[in-house]
């Protein structure tokens, strides 16, 4: 009973420590997912600023970024797995006696790879579509659902947008929302030819998008557009770069970084119990000694060392640690598991959060048992033989 | 036949107590042979609890020569020390200090514990033939609260026998024990020396010092007598004149 109590320290440390990570790392494992289902390792080059005779332009009205700059691209870089333009404009769909404003994204057929999209019906236009400026769209479940009444199928039909009609060719598979609330169904796919030529009467891009070969890569591929773009664009040692290279990895830190400083900041109160709990060994330690000064004394009469004498009060020590620690580790996942059930929160636990809040254990019970045990040790058999 | 187990020479104890000197011993001599059978008397601060406390390597002298077993016991380490309790001695309480809450056979196994030469089942087999040699071969698996007081002593002699020591050392060994259970286990004793232990024991009841073949008698640090017992008895005679118990 005594143990028991003595442990709870450490059990309640242990287990908050692992349900305190489980949840700071599912939160920051869900905003992974997240993001990288808005298509993972996804780079995002933009132009940017611009200059033109010394002034610096405004960033939306540049035009810094070509077809050029795709070609090349596509040509020159190894790190890179999907390359697509992107130009995009907004407007109106219509259908018959519906409406509903939405945007055109102008695209090639690589962009379905990029943005992690499928075809839930139909096709995707095809490189002929694009070489033909087709007036053919790939659309989004929203944009289905407000165009066409219940049942009625959208493939083969035609649609509106801003008066320019489109037939339809296929349907996307449903996405949803990502993590900024933005809708990902609500999207009408072009290609981008024929969003240049038809919508937005431009031979610029908008930007370009790329996915990475993968996600370790994703920095070097990120330096290496860089790269090939400021040759393509010619640009000195000197100058300041024109466009704008974005990877998801940036988000995904910024993201990681705040959830991570919450698991810190949970870790470093499980912490303080862990502590209380290491204290609460070493005075029960402590009474154990004095108990059982007797005993001690009789065990140094019958030829025990000092050290082990040690070794014994060590051992129960680092005992009601470790039990403390399995306990503990077994409260944390079922208090983890409550947490997913009840409050569906994002939780994950992982080995080296067990691995870690057990070896703290283990420390915690050669730390704080230490001193007494040591103490022990060094009883003078003859007083502790008569101690009463 | 004669050959001394424990040999002591102008032994001296001195306690720094403070700015005074204590001097607990003041210069003790005499050789106990093997399978002698002594009892040390006296009157509390007498210095018998210092010197049995010599005797049995828990402290050491200030002056003089100690051996036992031929081993010089002289500015050892604590764990030289030890090793020399392990091996050569074999302690009786007056308190018994058995192990709470530990079996008579795991108790009785502790010497045992310290001593690397041993495996679990040697120490097993020595504890059980221990126990036997004491009549607890019963009352393996108790506990000491589940003993009497008597049954409590033999389990610590059957621990003291176990390591098979050169001398046993009791410490008023009868001392919170009836005067019935007292002649029981002096007749153990009685018993064991006849089969060749030595025993050195300390008490102050002159009719239990009676029962052993030499008294050593201390006052003031000195020994003031040292002589055979005149009419050695039997515990086993004075036993069957008790009347006995329901």
């Amino acid at each position: 009973m005594r143990a028991f109590l003595t442990m709870l320290g450490v059990i309640i440390g242990v287990a908050s420590v692992i349900t305190m990570l489980a949840i700071g790392e599912g939160s920051k494992n869900s905003i992974k997912e997240q993001i990288s289902s808005m298509g993972s390792n996804m780079i995002n080059i933009r132009p940017g600023t611009d200059f033109r005779g010394g002034v610096r332009m405004d960033m939306s009205s540049s035009q810094s970024l070509t077809y050029k700059d795709f070609t090349r691209l596509k040509e020159k870089s190894t790190l890179i797995s999907a390359l697509s333009p992107l130009v995009n404009g907004g407007g109106q769909a219509i259908n018959g006696s519906k409406n509903w404003p939405t945007s055109i994204y102008g695209v090639n057929t690589e962009y379905l790879k990029i943005r992690k999209l499928e075809i839930a019906s139909g096709s995707m236009f095809t490189e002929a579509n694009i070489q033909a400026s087709a007036k053919v769209v790939v659309i989004g479940k929203t944009i289905v659902e407000n165009l066409f009444s219940g049942g009625q199928e959208p493939i083969g039909k035609m649609i509106r947008f801003n008066n320019i009609p489109f037939r339809i060719i296929g349907v996307l598979a449903e996405k949803g929302q990502n993590t900024f609330g933005q809708d990902q169904d609500d999207v009408i796919l072009a290609p981008y030819t024929t969003v240049q030529k038809r919508i937005l009467a431009t031979t610029h891009l908008q930007s370009i998008v790329a996915s990475a070969k993968s996600e370790e890569t994703a920095t070097q591929a990120v330096e290496e557009v860089s790269k090939i773009i400021r040759e393509s664009h010619k640009l000195g040692e000197a100058d300041d770069d024109d466009f704008n290279v974005f990877s998801m990895d940036e988000l995904i830190t910024t993201f990681s970084s705040t959830s991570q400083m919450l698991t810190i900041l949970l870790v470093a109160i499980a912490s303080i119990s862990l502590l209380i709990g290491g204290i609460g060994i070493m005075n029960i330690m402590y009474v154990s000694v004095k108990e059982r000064t007797r005993e001690i004394g009789l065990r140094m009469a019958v030829g025990g060392k000092g050290k082990d004498i040690l070794l014994q009060f060590l051992t129960e020590a680092v005992m009601i640690s470790i039990t403390g620690g399995i306990i503990g580790v077994l409260l944390g996942m079922s208090a983890t598991s409550a947490v997913a059930n009840l409050l569906s929160w994002p939780t994950a636990i992982t080995a080296y959060s067990i691995i870690i809040s057990f070896s703290v254990c283990v420390i915690t019970g050669i730390f704080f048992g230490w001193y007494p045990a040591r103490k022990a040790s060094s009883l003078d058999p003859i007083t502790a033989l008569r101690y009463e | 036949m004669e050959r001394p187990i424990i040999q002591i020479e102008s032994l001296k104890r001195d306690f720094a107590l403070g700015t005074e000197v204590v001097r607990a011993l003041r210069g003790i001599s005499f050789t106990i042979n093997k399978e002698e059978f002594v009892t040390i008397m006296g009157a509390s601060g007498s210095g018998k609890s210092t010197l049995l406390n010599i005797l049995g390597c828990l402290d050491q002298a200030s002056e003089g020569v100690y051996k036992i077993d031929d081993i010089m016991v002289k500015n050892l380490s604590g764990n030289e020390l030890a090793n020399i309790r392990n091996k050569k001695i074999g302690f009786i309480f007056q308190a018994y200090n058995l192990l709470p809450r530990t079996t008579a056979l795991e108790n009785v196994e502790l010497p045992l514990v310290y001593n690397s030469l041993f495996t679990a089942k040697q120490r097993r087999e020595l504890a059980l033939e221990a126990l036997h040699r004491v009549g607890l071969s019963d009352r393996l698996h108790h506990t000491p609260s589940q003993l009497s007081g008597g049954q409590q002593q033999r389990v610590a002699i059957a621990r003291s026998l176990v390591n098979d020591p050169v001398v046993i050392l009791a410490d008023e060994a009868t001392g919170n024990l009836d005067s019935r259970t007292s002649y029981e286990i002096m007749d153990l004793f009685q018993d064991l020396n006849q089969k060749g232990k030595t025993i050195i024991f300390v008490t102050h009841e002159p009719d239990i010092a009676a029962l052993s073949k030499r008294i050593v008698l201390l006052k003031d640090g000195r020994i003031i007598k040292d002589e055979p017992v005149q009419n050695f008895l039997l515990a086993k005679n004075i036993l069957s004149t008790l009347p006995k118990e329901d």
